[in-house]
């Protein structure tokens, strides 16, 4: 049967046709026939956001629970330019993203127009792949296409930037392309896995280093089991954090910056690294000369470019890291490693994790741990940037993959809330909490409206210390204490704001039970803001100074 | 030869990347952006449609120098990017221009 429909119309019935049933985004002039097309589906539904930033992060929660590329639209000009940072994230995180833009007609194109952006030329480093679609026709292929590379070998966003007269023409349509999905990865050269398990087998002191590869590519359970087979005391990234349940007897929580001080120490001590979905982001690896000074590497990562990029790998493998990993155990002995495990065990006693005030649901640990006292592992976890995304990446007893989403290679404040609003309506039978600090929510606080519009299930902790905590700490470690644009002088009632936006708000602060209060709200369904004051002198501890070996940690 | 010697050899040292891609608008920035946003300057770029002008091919002159390869891999990431091949000793399209 022939159809007559416009490029809109097309694009509707091709995202209906991925299964995309959650769109985020924002009209304008340049995308309406898009929006009129997407007001009559009865299968996608629309959350507006109240800027596009946010719409962004909350296509980003939903990829990040859901795993497969989820989908934000906005228009042109502005519309596109506000997008670009929530799009810049999802490349350093690799999450996979769909971004629709809509663009002034294609005779308009390059005169200036109203509302006209080179959103092609802007996107271009920040995406995976973009595309500017010149006809109608083409739409049957670009956007199958877009969710095909979104998908495939390491994850990224695509933006497609849609001309308003592509979208109002029509044509006749006899045939629908099929949606667009991941391409098998590359099979793993089995050679290559046969000389990594020789040097797992022979190593004496390896360490696992798990990388949010592992996450994307469903390898958690395979990464456990590895550890477990050949005790490998096992590291995260801030990416993979949860890949292996923070405690578990072998994990050694997150490497890097912020680690512990004996996860650090132990991988001074490694002679076999084995890197899996990991970057060596210089967050995780600080000084590169200085990292693992004694040990091989094995280095398994779906993206070729990776492998031998910031270290030189022994063994590089290019795989998909499950597949990898599913190769790599039958070959994998079965080893007590006790020498190892004890030197572990002894270090992590000798220099345990210190959490000040861990009993005080006032501090910033303790308010953690109150918060995980009242929910379990089915929770998501969303943070914004910052001192508190730290203290949760520290503290939190994550333990499964997707419960953690973070703004990790970007480091983007703002993410929190519509990461939150994102994740809960990919999972609405779930508790979704985001800490958050009061930098970075002002930095998306309209999205408090659109959490109460949808009625989503989220807790908002926010952890006011009435500065930007970060810029505050290196300031006062590293810039003499000259502490300069990083105390607000002014700070809004953060609990009317709630309350103005619509959202049930708690502070705290004023409570006489703070747990009790804690715990009513978090089991109460529905948005919810709880406000809690901290301490602008707490630092996250240990901190590798930046460009400083990871065995140089100051403090705790 | 001393090693000041040696230095200014690699300084010299000039590599060919050549580049078949898919031929729109696009492409070119595609690749050039890989370059630009690394502080990687390309030196010299020759850049034809070629069969039935559905792909170009690209030739970039460029200092050869340890970026390389990793420019490769990511080249080669490129969803345009059909096939690349480096010419260690130049390439005729320079012509004299590598002289």
């Amino acid at each position: 049967m022939t159809e007559t429909l416009t490029g809109a119309q097309i694009t509707i019935r091709l995202l209906e046709r991925q299964g995309i049933r959650i769109v985020a985004g924002i009209p304008g002039g340049a995308i309406l026939p898009i929006y009129d097309a997407l007001s009559h589906s009865s299968l996608i539904r629309h959350v507006l956001a109240r800027h596009e930033q946010g719409a962004g992060f909350m296509a980003q929660g939903l990829a990040r629970v859901s795993g497969v590329p989820a989908v934000c639209m906005a228009s042109s000009g502005p519309g596109a330019t506000n997008l670009l940072t929530a799009i810049a994230d999802a490349k350093l995180d690799s999450i996979p993203l769909v971004a629709i833009t809509g663009q002034v007609p294609r005779a308009m194109i390059g005169t200036d127009a109203f509302q006209e952006v080179d959103t092609y030329g802007l996107s271009l480093p920040i995406t995976k792949h973009n595309f500017l679609v010149s006809s109608v026709e083409e739409l049957l292929e670009v956007i199958p296409r877009a969710f095909q590379i979104a998908a495939s070998g390491r994850p990224g966003p695509v933006l497609v930037d849609i001309p308003k007269d592509v979208q109002a023409q029509a044509i006749e349509i006899s045939a629908w392309p099929a949606p667009g999905l991941a391409l098998p990865a590359p099979q793993a050269d089995s050679a290559l896995i046969e000389q990594a398990a020789a040097l797992i087998n022979s190593a004496e002191r390896p360490i696992l280093y798990l990388g949010g590869g592992v996450v994307h590519s469903g390898a958690a359970a395979a990464a456990i089991e590895l550890a477990e087979k050949n005790s490998l005391p096992t590291v995260m990234t801030l990416m993979a954090l949860g890949a292996m349940p923070v405690d578990h007897p072998l994990s050694l929580g997150m490497l890097g910056m912020h680690g512990a001080r004996y996860t650090n120490l132990l991988l001074d001590e490694c002679d076999l690294l084995i890197a899996v979905g990991a970057r060596f982001d210089d967050r995780a690896t600080g000084k590169v000369a200085a990292f693992c000074p004694q040990a091989k590497i094995v280095h398994i990562d779906i993206d070729p470019a990776e492998l031998d990029k910031i270290k030189t790998a022994h063994i590089g493998i290019t795989a998909d890291v499950q597949e990898a990993l599913a190769l790599l155990l039958p070959a994998i002995e079965k080893n007590e490693r006790k020498n190892w495990v004890d030197r572990n065990n002894a270090l992590k006693a000798q220099l345990p994790f210190e959490m000040p005030d861990v009993d005080n649901p006032r501090s910033h640990f303790g308010l953690i741990r109150a918060v995980s006292d009242c929910l379990d592992d089915d929770a998501i976890i969303t943070t914004d940037v910052g001192q508190h995304q730290m203290w949760v990446a520290q503290a939190y007893p994550l333990r499964r993959a997707r419960q953690w989403l973070t703004s990790g290679g970007l480091g983007t404040m703002g993410f929190g809330l519509p990461a939150a609003i994102g994740a809960a309506l990919a999972a609405p039978q779930r508790t979704v909490v985001c800490f958050t600090g009061d930098g970075s929510i002002m930095m998306n606080i309209q999205e408090l409206v659109t959490a109460c519009e949808e009625q989503v299930n989220i807790k908002i902790v926010l952890m006011d210390n009435a500065t930007l905590g970060l810029v505050h700490q290196q300031q006062t470690l590293f810039y003499g204490e000259r502490l300069f644009a990083s105390q607000f002088k002014s700070s809004p009632d953060f609990v009317k704001i709630a309350q103005g936006f619509g959202m049930a708000a708690l502070d705290l602060d004023r409570v006489a039970n703070p747990v009790a209060a804690l715990q009513e709200a978090i089991a109460t369904p529905g948005p919810c803001l709880i406000h809690v004051s901290i301490d602008a002198e707490q630092k996250v501890y240990p901190m590798v100074p930046p460009g400083a070996a990871n065995r140089d940690m100051i403090g705790a | 030869m001393n090693a000041m010697n040696r230095q200014e050899e690699n300084d010299l040292k000039r590599t060919v990347l050549e580049i078949d891609i898919t031929n729109h608008p696009g492409a070119m920035s595609h690749v050039v952006g890989l370059f630009s946003r690394r502080a990687f300057n390309i030196e010299g770029i020759h850049c034809v449609p070629v069969g039935d002008r559905t792909n170009s091919r690209i030739w970039l002159l460029l200092q050869a120098d340890a970026r390389v390869p990793q420019m490769i891999k990511q080249l080669d990431k490129l969803e345009d990017v059909i096939m690349i091949r480096q010419h260690e000793n130049g390439h005729p399209v320079f012509g004299e221009l590598l002289a």
